[in-house]
């Protein structure tokens, strides 16, 4: 008995602490991450107003008792203007998806080198692939803009080595993003990939070769199915905030570049329409849900991305 | 395979390429005495000794390297809670809220994280009167937001790492619940900071690192959440890049990249000597 009160006092403070530990974080994340995006919903529900803030309370108590503004008059205007609205989500979805691909087609064959080199280079490819990373990828856009510009350094070349008459427009088309998201997301897609790789037995290769396998049947039948889960991780790596995606459609795109985030920016600061920017982002939050839900559920299986799951400390 | 190993190399190397032919230009054209980033008129030094008088971007930097501190330090701080209680606590009641509350912030779309971010602050201020305005509080609130979740992403893989390590030391020294005993006879706070958190300390630093890094290179969400006289380093860039290319622009950049590009070096070669080290005393 008077053991058991012992250990009860001994480990209060533990207990206590344990729970500070967990609300902590919680109530923050719960105050400035989940209320802002209840908050956004309840705006996208009310309409504009001159004044500040420029949108009406969505709802109150006033003289006359409790009233609403609620209207779903956004959410119409966004379905009104369709082609407006869903162009450039329908942009952003393919954009981002192209980019996915294109980042796949340089990543998976550079993964391969990092993951086939000795362990020097290893190192070395590996630092090269994280230093753009660890860069500011604003930075970084700005310098392609001086490659990619009519008077930039391509066209320079091109025209002083006489491969080309007159400068190519290169800014402000599809070609352009495309190399934007490529130069600010091929690291995402590089790391999972490389890591699926550099854990595929060169062993099992071998035989295969040894057995006779072409080397596209060794690559359809044993590396890609091997290194579909990194493919999988590295996709939604970059599909995900690539539909999103602002900074890259605003500096290398041009007005008919559309897409949801550069939308949503001139809702917000140039018309200063925030409910109809709240109802574009509850629209964005939609779009991705299924894949967001969907990295959650891989994460759960495997991957590479170490992100918090109870499954996985369950199974532990 | 032959054919094979010379596509995945001219690939793999048009990717490199793709990544650095940029970078690369950029630094030698901000040694350029002319404008632009194509005709070489003479080297220069003048866009940096410009980058030294301009008193906006200055101020600029100097508001982002502060926002960065902070918003860094509060990040591995709440991370680190974050860490433990996903590593160590079992699985206790809200477990599945905070595993959810703490990895959507890693997929949100920065300009949904950064227009939600000032709605509320907007109706926190109308209610309590706080925060009161925009300015570097809130970006770094915003900042430390997001910031925390990547923080403990990396401090969990190395705690994992460390509790397994230590179970199995354990067992091996015939010990069975080692934790239980030691828990008793010393408070917990005291075991971790003495123990753990130097096992740790890399991640820490890591995820310090990492929380300053997508705070000073934060473009949207500062947008939103900052007011006058709070411009970040990012923002005061963006609204010179929309203007046309301006060569101070270049030499700064070529000065944080070589900054970032000697830290990075520079820690992975600690980090592979450490390693090395080790294997020889093995």
């Amino acid at each position: 008995m008077v053991r058991g009160m012992a250990k009860y006092l001994v480990n209060l403070p533990a207990v206590t602490g344990r729970r500070l530990v967990i609300a902590l974080p919680l109530i923050w994340l719960a105050v400035f991450f989940f209320l802002p995006l209840i908050e956004t919903l309840q705006v996208s529900f009310t309409s504009a107003r001159r004044g500040i803030p420029p949108y009406e309370p969505l709802w109150g108590i006033g003289d006359d008792g409790f009233f609403t503004n609620f209207t779903t008059g956004n959410y119409a205007l966004l379905l009104q203007y369709w082609s407006d609205y869903f162009g450039p989500a329908f942009n952003s979805i393919k954009l981002a998806f192209f980019s996915t691909l294109v980042c796949l087609i340089f990543a998976y064959p550079m993964s391969w080198w990092i993951a086939r080199s000795n362990e020097k280079w290893r190192t070395i490819l590996l630092v090269l692939v994280m230093l753009p990373f660890w860069t500011s990828s604003l930075l970084r856009i700005y310098a392609l803009i001086g490659l990619l510009n009519p008077n930039g350094f391509i066209n320079a070349a091109g025209l002083w080595l006489g491969l080309i008459d007159a400068p190519i427009q290169m800014m402000q088309t599809d070609f352009s993003i495309y190399m934007g998201m490529v130069l600010t997301y091929l690291p995402l897609m590089i790391l999972p990939l490389y890591a699926v790789m550099v854990r595929l037995d060169a062993d099992l290769l071998d035989a295969a070769a040894d057995l006779g396998g072409s080397g596209m049947q060794i690559f359809r039948t044993i590396i890609l199915p091997l290194t579909l889960p990194g493919i999988i991780a590295g996709s939604l790596l970059v599909f995900i905030p690539a539909v999103g995606e602002f900074v890259i459609p605003a500096l290398l795109g041009g007005p008919d570049q559309l897409m949801m985030g550069k939308v949503l920016w001139t809702e917000f600061f140039r018309n200063r329409d925030w409910p109809v920017a709240s109802a574009i982002a509850m629209l964005l939050l939609a779009i991705l849900t299924v894949p967001i839900i969907y990295a959650r559920y891989q994460d759960g299986r495997d991957t590479v991305a170490e992100m918090p799951n109870p499954k996985r400390a369950e199974a532990g | 395979m032959g054919r094979m190993n010379g596509l995945v190399l001219s690939l793999g190397a048009l990717g490199f390429g793709i990544l650095y032919l940029p970078i690369i230009i950029m630094i030698i054209f901000s040694f350029n005495a002319g404008k632009l980033v194509s005709v070489w008129s003479g080297a220069s030094l003048k866009w940096y000794a410009g980058l030294l008088e301009n008193d906006q971007l200055l101020s600029a930097f100097g508001t982002s390297l502060l926002i960065a501190l902070w918003a860094a330090t509060i990040a591995t701080i709440f991370g680190i809670c974050i860490a433990v209680a996903f590593v160590r606590f079992g699985n206790f009641r809200s477990r599945l809220a905070l595993s959810a509350i703490a990895s959507a912030p890693l997929v949100m779309p920065e300009i949904v994280t950064g227009l939600s971010m000032l709605l509320l602050f907007i109706s926190m201020e109308s209610l309590f009167g706080w925060p009161s305005g925009r300015g570097v509080d809130t970006i770094i609130i915003a900042h430390a937001t997001f910031g925390m979740c990547f923080a403990a992403v990396v401090i969990q893989a190395r705690l994992r790492d460390f509790d397994m390590a230590i179970e199995e030391a354990a067992a091996d020294l015939g010990a069975t619940q080692p934790f239980i005993f030691l828990s008793i006879t010393l408070p917990v706070i005291v075991l971790f900071l003495s123990i753990t958190l130097p096992v740790i300390a890399p991640a820490v630093v890591a995820a310090w690192l990492l929380a300053f890094t997508l705070s000073f290179d934060d473009l949207v969400i500062a947008s939103f959440v900052s007011g006058p006289g709070s411009s970040t380093l990012p923002i005061v860039i963006f609204s010179k890049v929309r203007l046309g290319v301006t060569p101070e622009i270049n030499a700064l950049a070529t000065v944080m990249i070589v900054v970032v590009a000697v830290a990075v070096i520079g820690a992975s070669w600690a980090i592979r000597r450490r390693l090395s080290g080790r294997d020889q005393n093995q």
